[in-house]
């Protein structure tokens, strides 16, 4: 009659199991079984951006209203931390994201750039809310849109956007990170021509777009 | 608030000392205002000044387009004593707007004049530092007059996409 021994897989057995290995006692079929259990092999690249994807570190900084939504991103209900995104630092040359919370001003440009060129490589930056991305509410002589000044790798739309909008645009950034990014969806779902307006249809002059350019006063 | 009959009293005291200085009155739901002569704003303010509205308590640019002349100062007078308030408002031309500044009368002035420089245009000759003071220095135009378009800077978005007004370089 044989004797059917079930073999037992839990973490007192991994532990001695481990001891071993460490010990040199594991011989061929047990080492083997053991590493093609235990070890994953990846690349570097891939290992790398998966840290930097879970442990992105906003900077302290806010603009506007917006910073007052990003603010509560930190606390009990939406918590950040879960991600690991919690550590806001107070230096750029600490932090890994800016967020540009609110609306920046001709006059902030120039110090929000500078900051944005005092945060160490690997950075990114999300704009956040209507007035950052496209100057909403305060579409007048005094703002400037975040893509006229520095890169900037998410947009969150709002005004502001909830805490959960942020939220899913600092999770979007963490996929861009970790290289499976979701850009690109007009080419996987075959979406082109369903612009607004066709790439060189649009023109600036004609009457239908009406956007005024800077320094022109035939407007008002 | 000097009632209208106060303020034609005020008005007609300046007129003794010089006739060309007061060119209106206005008194509309009991607020006393005082036309004056752009050039001579600083013996009106002055004359103000000791007679009881030692405290100027604002002075602010406003664009009248397109009644003409356009640009208007108004300065907030205040006497601290009797609580009565006065606003003297001088109306200047667009092409060389050009007014005296008051900052020998009243040092705190400085500011607010610098600002209605930086949204209007107008000059205070005999300012101490007339630089701009809300927008950056090097920026084009007076931004609260009435022909300054209200969009500011073409946005990007995907049916302007060619233009590429964002591209970061």
């Amino acid at each position: 009659m044989e004797v059917k021994r079930e073999r037992l897989d839990d973490f007192r057995v991994r532990q001695f199991q481990a001891r071993d290995l460490l010990r040199g006692d594991l011989d061929d079929e047990d080492l083997e079984r053991y590493v093609s259990e235990r070890v994953l092999t990846t690349t570097v690249e891939k290992a790398v951006a998966w840290a930097q994807g879970n442990s992105i570190y906003p900077l302290t900084f806010g603009l506007a209203c917006c910073a007052i939504e990003m603010m509560s991103i930190v606390g009990a209900r939406a918590d950040i931390a879960r991600f690991g995104f919690e550590v806001f630092r107070a230096s750029p040359r600490q932090a890994d994201l800016i967020i540009l919370s609110g609306r920046v001003s001709i006059k902030m440009a120039p110090v929000v750039r500078r900051i944005y060129d005092q945060m160490l490589e690997p950075k990114w930056a999300i704009s956040m809310g209507a007035c950052c991305s496209s100057m909403g509410v305060f579409n007048n002589y005094a703002l400037v849109p975040s893509d006229k000044f520095m890169p900037i790798d998410v947009h969150v739309p709002g005004c502001p956007p909830r805490p959960e909008a942020l939220l899913h645009g600092i999770l979007r950034l963490r996929e861009k990170i970790q290289g499976h990014s979701r850009e690109g969806w007009r080419a996987r779902y075959d979406a082109f021509g369903t612009e607004e307006l066709l790439p060189g249809a649009a023109d600036l002059q004609s009457a239908d777009v009406s956007v005024f350019k800077p320094g022109d006063t035939a407007g008002a | 608030m000097p009632d209208a009959t106060g303020l034609e009293l005020i008005a007609q005291e300046i007129r003794n000392e010089d006739a060309e200085t007061v060119l209106d009155t206005e008194f509309h739901r009991g607020r006393a205002v005082l036309v004056i002569n752009p050039a001579r704003v600083k013996s009106v303010l002055a004359f103000l000044q000791n007679s009881g509205f030692t405290a100027l308590m604002s002075v602010h640019g406003v664009d009248y387009y397109p009644h003409e002349p356009r640009l208007g100062v108004l300065y907030e007078m205040l006497d601290r004593k009797e609580v009565d308030r006065i606003s003297v408002k001088a109306r200047l031309h667009t092409d060389d707007p050009r007014i005296d500044s008051v900052t020998e009368l009243f040092p705190g002035v400085e500011f607010p004049e610098r600002e209605v420089y930086d949204m209007f245009g107008v000059v205070f000759e005999g300012h101490p530092d007339l630089r701009r003071i809300l927008m950056p220095e090097d920026y084009e135009g007076h931004p609260q007059r009435r022909d300054f378009p209200v969009g500011g800077e073409p946005v990007l978005f995907t049916y302007n996409e060619e233009q590429n007004y964002g591209k970061y370089v």
